[in-house]
């Protein structure tokens, strides 16, 4: 079901010659802030300047690659829109469900759609930033990782923008689209703090999922290629926080929660903005908690990320 | 920088007094090596020590050549050399830096080509390649548009600029790799394998510019390199790499010695002659009229000349220096 469109971008993402081109102009906040939190962590001794720098090679890379596929762009019109269809079969799956039941797991259509909305979203942001950490592992293997170790740019940076792919812009506004359009429709009583809830699930979102993408790159230094280990946790994860949770068996849900804090991406942030009772059965203060461990996410991805980092400067391999 | 311009000069003996560029106290690196022993699962671990007790230095200016059989370490110590890999023992300083604690900023003063895998961008053409590389090291734009011409220049890059690195011929892409690691004017260049796989007219162009850019910027470059060409050409010391110990560490000539080389003379007859003897030499092989003679590298040539005119019908004659693949192999060929 919703693995088509994840096997589709999985497939767009590690497909070499694939161009993509745009302009940068339009790169929103929240994938920014999402990156931002990565670097501080990685670069590490809360060095501002280090921070500053790692930024700067970012963007002139992701500028490199966004101007050296300028001249195709009929191509990159044509590969985020296939992005975006692949993407969105995903939710007209959903709609389809719809069309026999009026509720899934107790949940609404716009309810789901809002489920969805923020988690591809989050998700389409983690993936255009640090899509192409999944490459490391070939990189290993081809040596080709010695090169990026002689340059004065932190490896995480040049790993992350390398062949910077503007099409994956596609699943971004897909999720937006869908966002946009649950909470034009979903029956929920705003305050203050739930409205402030939704770009802090977007932010955290970006930020988690983007944890895991540097931990699989991480674990990859050692296992040679853990890139479809690192997919079944993030896309397979993406796909499961789409449908909501009661459809899941309860020690599953736990186990998402604990062992990869993906719920934390919209699962408890949406259930209380949706007002619904979490089946786990978490005090109410702990949908406020995605920055924190969006944080600590980051956190474990860059000593992940450094460890691996070192064993490859001592292995060579 | 400081030293006077021919740093490359006439003479051997660099300054004694010169600063060393890259020190090496008692480096080591061993590899944990794991291989199924046998049938079953069982996996044995075995040690590698690819590079063993290092100790060298190098003085500013000077270009090394840094040679030996497959598998000697060679590639192994360019990669601590740049804080690529991390030493499992001993002291390196290359600048004055550690690699492996500070190695982006070591990346800002060294320069390092691999004949094998590219540096630059596959995908992107050189003249991207080199704006990025620009941006990256923050290459003031006048120093930068300078060394660029000077390598475009030297190198005979200017048809090649907008074309993708992937579409590049071996030696294209050579020069290119080379002119993008030296825009950011670095101190140390490391060349690994920089003429593998080149035409003849590729290989002197590099040879001629690897030349030019030491005697202009006293850049100390380490060379390692199957093609004995490139030292003789580019060296003035030598250093051979065996089982990861040094084996060697001086001029060309006193390599000669140590190998016990032979120069050949060939020497054309009036007519067919049975096999010549003369003294200090030995006789290799005849073709017709034409012999061939070998006699130790370190003797003079003179008297076996005069020798053989005097008693032998002699028409022309040429001396052969000896290829320094023969005098490696003669010394690792040596058992013990």
């Amino acid at each position: 079901m919703g693995e088509y469109g994840a096997v589709d971008a999985h497939g767009a993402a590690g497909e070499p010659g694939a161009v993509g081109a745009g302009n940068d102009a339009h790169m929103p906040g929240a994938m920014d802030a999402g990156y931002d939190t990565h670097v501080r962590d990685t670069v590490g001794a809360g060095s501002v300047a280090a921070v500053a720098e790692a930024l700067r090679a970012y963007r002139l890379i992701v500028a490199m690659w966004v101007r050296s596929t300028m001249a195709y762009r009929a191509s990159f019109v044509l590969t985020a829109l296939g992005n975006f269809a692949a993407t969105a079969l995903d939710f007209v799956t959903i709609v389809l469900m719809f069309s026999h039941i009026t509720t899934l797991g107790g949940f609404t259509l716009p309810e789901v759609a809002f489920l969805y909305g923020t988690t591809s979203t989050a998700f389409g942001a983690a993936d255009l930033l640090l899509g192409s950490m999944d490459r490391l592992g070939r990189r290993v293997r081809d040596g080709t990782l010695d090169t990026l170790l002689l340059r004065p740019v932190p490896v995480l940076v040049q790993v992350a923008a390398d062949r910077f792919a503007l099409r994956r812009f596609g699943r971004i506004l897909q999720g937006a689209l869908v966002l946009a359009w649950s909470l034009a429709r979903v029956d929920v009583a705003w305050t203050p703090a739930k409205v402030l809830l939704v770009p802090l699930m977007l932010v955290g979102g970006t930020a988690i999922f983007g944890a895991v993408f540097v931990c699989g790159a991480a674990f990859q230094f050692r296992a040679g290629d853990a890139s479809e280990l690192q997919n079944s946790v993030t896309y397979g994860g993406n796909t499961m926080l789409q449908y909501p949770p009661g459809v899941f068996a309860r020690e599953l849900v736990r186990g998402v929660t604990f062992v990869v804090p993906l719920a934390f991406v919209n699962w408890l942030p949406a259930l209380h903005i949706l007002g619904r009772p979490d089946p786990v059965g978490l005090p109410g203060w702990v949908a406020f908690c995605s920055p924190l461990v969006a944080l600590l996410c980051c956190a474990v991805a860059g000593a992940a990320w450094r460890a691996g980092l070192r064993s490859y400067r001592s292995t060579g391999s | 920088m400081e030293r006077a311009g021919d740093a490359a000069g006439t003479e051997h003996a660099p300054d004694s007094a010169a600063e060393p560029v890259i020190e090496l106290e008692g480096v080591a690196k061993v590899f944990d090596v794991r291989h199924r022993a046998g049938r079953g699962l069982r996996r044995e671990r075995r040690e590698v020590r690819a590079v063993d007790g290092l100790t060298f230095t190098v003085p500013r200016g000077e270009v090394v050549g840094y040679i030996g059989p497959n598998g000697a370490g060679k590639s192994t110590t360019i990669k601590m050399l740049t804080g690529i890999l991390n030493p499992s023992a001993g002291r390196i300083r290359i600048c004055g830096i550690d690699p492996t604690r500070e190695r982006t900023r070591l990346a800002r003063r060294i320069g390092v080509v691999f004949g094998q895998r590219t540096t630059l961008w596959w995908d992107l053409p050189l003249r991207d390649s080199y704006e990025l590389v620009r941006r990256m090291y923050r290459i003031g734009t006048a120093r930068y548009e300078a060394n660029l011409a000077r390598c475009v220049e030297l190198l005979d890059l200017s048809a090649l600029l907008d074309v993708p690195v992937r579409q590049l011929s071996l030696g294209q892409r050579m020069r290119g790799d080379i002119a993008a690691a030296l825009l950011h004017d670095p101190e140390v260049l490391y060349l690994d394998e920089p003429t593998i796989g080149l035409d003849v007219i590729s290989k002197s162009r590099v040879r001629d510019f690897l030349r030019t850019v030491n005697a202009e910027r006293s850049t100390t470059v380490l060379l390692t390199t199957h093609d004995l060409t490139d030292i003789e050409t580019l060296c003035r010391r030598v250093m051979v790499i065996d089982h990861g110990r040094l084996m060697y560490d001086g001029g060309l000539a006193g390599l000669h010695a140590v190998g016990e080389s032979e120069r050949t003379l060939v020497a054309d007859f009036a007519h067919e002659l049975a096999p010549v003897t003369v003294e200090g030499a030995r006789f290799v092989r005849a073709e017709g009229p034409r012999q061939w003679l070998a006699f130790p590298a370190a003797a003079s040539a003179a008297p076996l000349v005069a020798a053989l005119a005097a008693r032998y019908p002699l028409v022309d004659l040429s001396v052969r220096e000896p290829a320094i693949e023969d005098v490696i192999a003669r010394m690792y060929g040596q058992p013990g």
